[in-house]
C-alpha cells in the first residue's frame, strides 16, 4: 500500500525539476549541457513509478478510493477553499497515462532536441506541464481543476510558441491560447453558477448534491453545459478545435505531449471527473454526445485531404477525441434513460470514454513520436516528399504501422476495444449518432493509411527542399533538421527505444477490459475470462461491420497510395466540392480570423469604440475645455477698465432690480 | 506605542524631499542615495506595521497604530492616522512603490535635484491620502499630490507632456471640488470630520443639509474620476503616456487606488443604503468600464497607452467588486487594487525600460526583440499572464474573488448578469496581453535593434521584487485577504 502523502509527491517532483531548472541550471549551466533532460526524465519517471503503485494500491483499496486529508487555503466569510487530492480510479488511470507517455517524451526529446538553444528552457516548461497536468488531475475542487487547467493552457502557450522567432509559431501560441480562453469563459461561468448553486467547489460534495438532486434543474444545466464548453476548448471539439492543427508548429515531442496523449484529454477528463453532474441534466448529455460525434466525423474529413503528416494525425486527434465525448454522452444518456443514478453508477458510465483516451494515449503519442522520426530523417512534414521509407527506417516503420492499426480498430488492437463500447453504447443512445461514428471508423482507418502508404510505401521522392519549409521547422537552426535530408536514415536509439515501449501498450493496452476489468475498475461490476472476453466481440454483427468497413478504408488507402491502381488526383477532381472544402478546413479559419475577430471587432467594432473615445469622450473634454476658454475672451471684454462703462452697467443693474422687486411687490 | 510609525512612514519621504532640495548636493548619485535611503526606512517601517499589525478576526472595526492629536478645534479637525485591514495593504503597496521608483528612475539626468525632490514628495502625499483618518486632513494630502504630478509630467514626461500634465491638474480639481463639496456637506450635517465616527454612526441621527443621495454622487464623482470610470477617464492614457517611467509606475501603482479606497472608505462606508439603492447603476458603470477598457486596449499601438488603457479595465472590477457588496467581493476589489499595483507597476516600468533601451515604443515597429533581452522578456511576459489573470499570479486571485464574490451576492440586482460579461472582459484581456507581447518580443531578430541592451542589476532588483510580490500574493492570498475580509465586514454592516 502507497502512503497517501506520496501522491503529493506524484505531482511536486515535476514541480521541483521546474524550479531546478528555471531558477538554477538555466542562468547558470552551461547551454549545451544536457542535465536539465536527465533531472527531468529522473523526475518524470519517478512520477511514472509512484503512478503505478499508486495504480495498485488503489486497485486494491476497498471502493477504489484512497482518502487524503486537505488542507485550508483561504477563508473569506462563507468562501471556504480548500487545497486536496482526491485519489480514485480515474485518477490513478489519468496519472499512469501522463506519467507514462511524459516520461517517454522526455527521453524521446534528448534526441530530437539535441543542440536546441532552447534546450534547458524547453525542458523547464516540460516540467512545468507535466506539473500542470498532474495538479489538474489530482485536484479534488474544482477551483483547483480550474487554476491547473489553465496553467496546462499556458505550458501549452509556451511551447507551441517555442521556436519564438517564426511568426507562424508565435501566432499559433496565440491562437490555441485564446480559442481554449474563450472556452474557459464557459469553464468560469460555469464555476460561477455551480458555487451560487452548490455553496462549495469540493467535487464530492458536487457530486452527491447534483445525484441527490439538490443541485438540479436550470442551474445544473448551464453550469453542466459552460464546463462542458470549457472542456470542448481544450479537447478541441468543433467549433472550438480550429487551435490544435496550428498548434502542430511546435516541436514534435511537444504535439505528441500536449496535443495527443494528455492536454487535449483534459477537456475530456473534466467531463469524466464531473460526469455525476451530467448525468443530472438530460440536455448537457446531449450536448456533449451531438458535440463528440459532430466533431468525430468533422475532423477526420479534414484529415483525408492533407498533405502534411502531422496535421492528418493533429486531425485524428481531434476526431478521436470526438469519439471520448460521444461515449462519454452516450453512456450518460444509458444510464439515466434506466433511471435511478446511483453515485457509483454514474462514476462507473465514464469508463466507457476513458478506456479510449487510456489506449488513444498511447498509440497516438506514438504516431506523433513516429511522424517526429520521418521527420528527423527527411527535414520535412510534408508527404508528398516523403515516400519509401519502409527500408531505411524499419523500426519506426513498424511501430507506426502498428499505432496505425490501433488507431483503425483493427481487432485485436487496443483501439478496437474502446472504439467497439463506443460505437455499441452510441447505438443503444442515439441511433443517429451511431450512424456518424460509424462513417467515421472508415474515413479514420482510410486516412491513417494514406499518410502510411504516402510515408513509407514507394519510392523515396527527396525530402525536404530548403525553400519549402512551410511546415517544417526548416530554419530554427536546431540541430536535428541542421544536418542535410538527402539520404534518410532511422533515428539515434533514444528516440526509437521510446517508441517500441509505446508500441507494448498501443498494442495490448486494451486487453485490460477485455476481461472487464477496466469497467469494474470503475465501478461497473461484471468481470470474464479473457479467452471468453477475446473472442466474445466476434459473435455480434457490430464489430464485424465496424471491422469491415475499417478494412475497406485501408485496402482503399492502399489501392490508391501504394499500389496507385486508383489515380488519387483522379478522385479529388471528380469530388472537387468536397476535396476544396476538407482541404480548406472549412473556411473556418478565415470566418474566426478574418471575418470574426479582425472586420466585425478589432477593425470593426472595437475601432468604433476608439473614435467615441478619442473623438467623443475626450472630445467633449476638450471641447468643454475650449468652450471654458472661449468664454472667459468674450466675458473679458466687458472689463474694459473705462469707469463710465461700468457706471452705466451699475445704473442697468439697479433699475433691473428696481423694476424686478415692483413687479413682484 | 511610543513610536508613532504612521507619521513616520508618511512624513519620511517629505523629509527627504526637502532635504534633497535644500542639501548643496551636487551629483546626481548621491542625490539618489538619499532618495533610496528616505524611501527604504518607510518600506522597511510599514513592513514592521504589517508584522505587528493585529490580523485576529477579533480586530474588526479595530484602528491600530492611531495617531489623534487635535489640530484645529474650531471645526472639530484632528490630525489622525490610523490603518485597519483596508488601507494597511495600501501603505504597504505605496511604501513598497515609492522604494521601487527611486531604482526606476536610476538613469534620470535631467535635474535630478528637483526630480528626486517631486517623486519623494509624491509618494510622502499618497501615503498621507491612505493613512489619514481625518477628512480634511485626507483631503490635504489629495491636494498635495496634485503638484508635484503636474511638474513630473510636464518637465521630465515626453510627448505633449504640457497639454497632459494640465490634463491631469484639470481633472484631478474637478474631481476635487465635487468631493470638497461632498466633505462639507458631511461636515455641516454632521459636525465630524472622523471618517471612523461617520462610518460608525452614518448619517440617521443628523438632519442633512442635502439629500444623501447628493452627498453620495458629489463623493463618488470625486473617486470616480481618479480610479477612473468611463466616462471621466480620458486623462489617464495621456498622463500614463507622457509621464516618465517612475510616474506612470507610481500613477498605475498606487494613485489610481486612492480612489477605489476613497469610494470604499468614505462614499460605501458612510452611506451604504445609498449604495445599494444605486448598486445597479454602478455595476453597469463598472461592466461597460471593463468591457470598453478591454475593447480600446486592443486597438492601441503604443505600449504605454496600451498598458494605460488596460489599467482602466482593471479598474473596472474593482467597482465591480465594490459596489456588488458582499464582503468576498470587496476583500476581491481590494486585493485587485493590491494586486494592479504589483502588475501594471512592474508592466509599465518594463515598458519604460524598453523604451528606453531601444528608443521605440510604437508596437507596429517593434519585434523580436525576446533575442536581444531576453531577461526583460521573460519578466515582460509574467506580469502580462498578470494581466491577463493567469492562476498563480494576483491578477487571477483577486478578479476572481471579484466574480465569486459578485456572482454569489444578492445585494444589488441585475449583478449574476453583470458579472458574466465582465468575466468575457478577461477574455479579451488574454487578447490584447498576448498581442502586445507577441508584437514586441517575438517573430524574426530585428537588426535596427542589435545593440540594445538587457535589463541591468539596478533593473533587476525591482523587477524580482515585484514579480516575487506578485506570485506570492497569487499563490498564497489569504496574507492580504485575512486582514482585508476583517476590515470590510463594518462597511458593509
Amino acid at each position: 500500500m502507497m502512503p497517501y502523502q506520496l501522491f503529493w509527491g506524484i505531482f511536486l517532483l515535476p514541480l521541483l525539476s521546474f524550479v531546478i531548472i528555471a531558477l538554477f541550471i538555466r542562468p547558470f549551466v552551461k547551454p549545451e549541457s544536457k542535465v536539465a533532460g536527465y533531472i527531468t526524465i529522473a523526475a518524470i519517471l519517478t512520477s511514472f513509478a509512484l503512478s503505478v503503485w499508486g495504480l495498485i494500491t488503489v486497485l486494491a483499496a476497498p471502493g477504489h478510493e484512497v482518502a487524503v486529508p486537505a488542507i485550508s487555503w483561504a477563508v473569506i466569510g462563507d468562501l471556504r477553499i480548500n487545497v486536496g487530492i482526491m485519489v480514485d480510479a480515474l485518477t490513478v488511470v489519468m496519472l499512469v497515462v501522463v506519467t507514462g507517455v511524459s516520461s517517454m517524451v522526455q527521453i524521446y526529446s534528448q534526441g530530437y532536441m539535441q543542440g536546441d538553444p532552447g534546450y534547458h528552457r524547453y525542458y523547464a516548461a516540460m516540467s512545468l506541464f507535466t506539473m500542470s497536468m498532474l495538479g489538474l488531475v489530482l485536484a479534488n475542487n474544482i477551483l483547483f481543476m480550474f487554476v491547473f487547467w489553465e496553467l496546462v493552457g499556458l505550458c501549452s502557450y509556451l511551447l507551441i510558441g517555442f521556436w519564438f522567432h517564426k511568426p507562424s509559431a508565435a501566432n499559433a501560441a496565440k491562437k490555441a491560447f485564446l480559442v481554449t480562453r474563450l472556452g474557459d469563459f464557459g469553464f468560469l461561468a460555469g464555476l460561477l453558477a455551480l458555487y451560487r448553486a452548490a455553496g462549495t467547489f469540493d467535487i464530492s460534495q458536487l457530486h452527491a448534491m447534483a445525484i441527490a438532486g439538490t443541485l438540479g434543474g436550470a442551474a445544473l444545466t448551464w453550469a453542466a453545459i459552460g464546463l462542458f464548453a470549457g472542456a470542448a476548448g481544450k479537447s478541441a471539439q468543433f467549433p472550438l478545435h480550429v487551435w490544435l492543427p496550428d498548434a502542430m508548429e511546435g516541436p514534435t515531442p511537444v504535439s505528441a505531449l500536449i496535443h495527443a496523449a494528455t492536454m487535449v484529454a483534459a477537456g475530456v477528463f473534466l467531463v469524466a471527473r464531473m460526469f455525476p453532474l451530467f448525468v443530472g441534466s438530460p440536455e448537457a448529455l446531449t450536448t456533449v454526445a451531438t458535440v463528440g460525434a459532430i466533431t468525430a466525423i468533422f475532423a477526420a474529413s479534414m484529415g483525408l485531404v492533407m498533405h502534411d503528416i502531422k496535421r492528418v494525425v493533429a486531425y485524428s486527434t481531434i476526431s478521436q477525441l470526438g469519439y471520448m465525448m460521444l461515449g462519454l454522452g452516450a453512456a450518460g444518456i444509458v444510464v439515466a434513460h434506466e433511471g435511478h443514478v446511483t453515485l457509483e453508477v454514474a462514476k462507473a458510465a465514464t469508463a466507457i470514454g476513458m478506456f479510449h483516451l487510456f489506449n488513444h494515449a498511447f498509440f497516438k503519442a506514438l504516431l506523433f513520436l513516429g511522424a517526429g522520426s520521418v521527420n528527423h530523417a527527411t527535414g520535412t512534414f510534408d508527404m508528398r516528399l516523403m515516400g519509401g521509407l519502409r527500408k531505411v527506417m524499419p523500426w519506426t516503420y513498424t511501430t507506426f504501422l502498428l499505432a496505425a492499426l490501433s488507431l483503425a480498430g483493427i481487432w485485436p488492437l487496443a483501439g478496437f476495444w474502446s472504439k467497439d463500447e463506443i460505437l455499441l453504447t452510441a447505438l443503444e443512445a442515439r441511433p443517429a449518432l451511431f450512424v456518424l461514428a460509424i462513417i467515421t471508423v472508415f474515413m479514420t482507418a482510410f486516412y491513417i493509411f494514406r499518410a502510411l502508404f504516402l510515408t513509407f510505401s514507394g519510392e523515396y521522392r527527396g525530402g525536404a527542399v530548403p525553400e519549402h519549409g512551410s511546415t517544417a521547422h526548416a530554419s530554427h537552426g536546431a540541430g536535428h533538421d541542421a544536418h542535410g535530408p538527402a539520404k534518410p536514415h532511422e533515428s539515434s536509439k533514444v528516440m526509437v527505444v521510446p517508441l517500441v515501449l509505446l508500441a507494448i501498450p498501443a498494442v495490448v493496452s486494451g486487453f485490460w477490459n477485455v476481461t472487464g476489468g477496466f469497467s469494474a475498475f470503475f465501478g461497473h461490476g461484471e468481470t470474464r475470462g479473457f479467452i471468453e472476453g477475446l473472442f466474445e466481440p466476434l459473435t455480434h454483427p457490430l464489430p464485424w461491420g465496424a471491422l469491415a468497413l475499417a478494412l475497406l478504408g485501408i485496402f482503399l488507402a492502399y489501392a490508391m497510395y501504394s499500389k496507385k491502381w486508383v489515380s488519387a488526383e483522379k478522385i479529388g477532381s471528380r469530388f472537387k466540392p468536397f476535396y476544396t472544402l476538407f482541404y480548406h478546413k472549412y473556411w473556418m479559419d478565415e470566418l474566426y480570423e478574418g471575418v470574426i475577430v479582425k472586420k466585425t471587432l478589432v477593425n470593426g467594432f472595437f475601432a468604433l469604440l476608439q473614435k467615441i473615445d478619442s473623438k467623443g469622450v475626450d472630445g467633449a473634454v476638450n471641447g468643454i475645455a475650449r468652450g471654458a476658454i472661449a468664454g472667459g475672451r468674450s466675458l473679458r471684454r466687458a472689463q474694459t477698465g473705462q469707469l463710465q462703462l461700468y457706471g452705466l452697467f451699475i445704473g442697468i443693474g439697479i433699475l433691473a432690480i428696481v423694476i424686478f422687486v415692483f413687479m413682484i411687490g | 506605542m511610543s513610536f508613532n510609525y504612521l507619521s513616520a512612514i508618511v512624513f519620511l519621504p517629505m523629509v527627504g524631499a526637502i532635504v534633497i532640495a535644500l542639501l548643496p548636493g551636487k551629483s546626481a548619485g548621491s542625490i539618489k542615495r538619499v532618495a533610496l535611503v528616505f524611501t527604504i526606512i518607510p518600506f522597511i517601517l510599514s513592513l514592521v506595521v504589517f508584522a505587528l499589525f493585529n490580523k485576529s478576526s477579533g480586530a474588526a472595526g479595530l484602528i491600530q497604530f492611531s495617531e489623534k492629536v487635535s489640530w484645529i478645534p474650531a471645526i472639530n479637525a484632528f490630525y489622525h492616522l490610523g490603518v485597519d485591514g483596508l488601507n494597511l495593504p495600501f501603505v504597504v503597496l505605496t511604501a513598497f512603490l515609492g522604494f521601487l521608483v527611486i531604482l526606476v528612475s536610476w538613469h534620470i539626468d535631467l535635474r535630478p535635484k528637483e526630480y528626486f525632490a517631486w517623486l519623494l514628495l509624491l509618494e510622502g502625499s499618497i501615503l498621507g491620502v491612505f493613512a489619514a483618518l481625518d477628512l480634511l486632513l485626507f483631503f490635504l494630502f489629495w491636494e498635495i499630490e496634485v503638484i508635484p504630478m503636474y511638474f513630473l509630467i510636464s518637465i521630465w514626461g515626453a510627448g505633449r507632456r504640457e497639454y497632459s500634465a494640465i490634463k491631469y491638474v484639470i481633472y484631478t480639481l474637478f474631481g476635487s471640488a465635487m468631493m470638497l463639496a461632498g466633505i462639507l456637506s458631511l461636515y455641516f450635517t454632521t459636525g465630524s470630520l472622523s471618517m471612523i465616527d461617520l462610518a460608525n454612526t452614518g448619517l440617521a441621527p443628523y438632519r442633512a443639509v442635502i439629500p444623501a443621495a447628493a452627498m453620495f454622487s458629489l463623493l463618488l464623482t470625486g473617486f470616480a474620476v481618479k480610479l477612473p470610470v468611463f466616462p471621466v477617464h480620458t486623462w489617464l492614457p495621456d498622463a500614463h503616456t507622457d509621464a516618465p517611467t517612475a510616474v506612470s509606475v507610481m500613477l498605475a501603482g498606487a494613485l489610481l487606488k486612492m480612489g477605489g479606497y476613497g469610494m470604499l472608505r468614505i462614499v460605501v462606508g458612510i452611506f451604504p443604503d445609498v449604495a445599494q439603492r444605486y448598486g445597479t447603476v454602478l455595476v453597469i458603470f463598472a461592466v461597460f468600464t471593463i468591457l470598453y477598457g478591454a475593447a480600446v486596449t486592443l486597438r492601441q499601438t503604443d505600449i504605454k497607452k496600451l498598458i494605460a488603457y488596460s489599467s482602466v479595465s482593471h479598474m473596472g472590477f474593482v467597482l465591480l467588486g465594490i459596489f456588488a457588496l458582499s464582503q468576498v467581493s470587496v476583500t476581491g476589489a481590494v486585493l485587485q487594487m493590491v494586486s494592479h499595483g504589483f502588475i501594471a507597476g512592474l508592466l509599465f516600468a518594463v515598458a519604460g525600460l524598453v523604451m528606453h533601451n531601444s528608443h521605440e515604443r510604437d508596437l507596429s515597429k517593434l519585434g523580436g526583440l525576446a533575442r536581444q533581452i531576453p531577461f526583460i522578456t521573460v519578466i515582460f511576459t509574467l506580469g502580462g499572464l498578470g494581466g491577463l489573470g493567469l492562476p498563480g499570479t494576483s491578477g487571477f486571485a483577486a478578479e476572481f474573488l471579484v466574480f465569486i464574490g459578485s456572482f454569489s451576492s444578492n445585494a444589488v440586482p441585475g449583478l449574476q448578469v453583470g458579472t458574466i460579461l465582465a468575466v468575457l472582459g478577461v477574455v479579451v484581456g488574454a487578447g490584447y496581453v498576448l498581442w502586445m507581447i507577441q508584437r514586441a518580443f517575438y517573430g524574426p531578430v530585428m537588426e535596427k535593434f542589435d545593440g540594445t541592451e538587457d535589463a541591468h542589476a539596478v533593473d533587476k532588483i525591482y523587477m524580482v521584487l515585484l514579480v516575487a510580490a506578485m506570485l506570492l500574493i497569487g499563490i498564497y492570498p489569504a496574507i492580504l485577504t485575512d486582514i482585508i475580509k476583517v476590515a470590510v465586514l463594518p462597511i458593509l454592516r
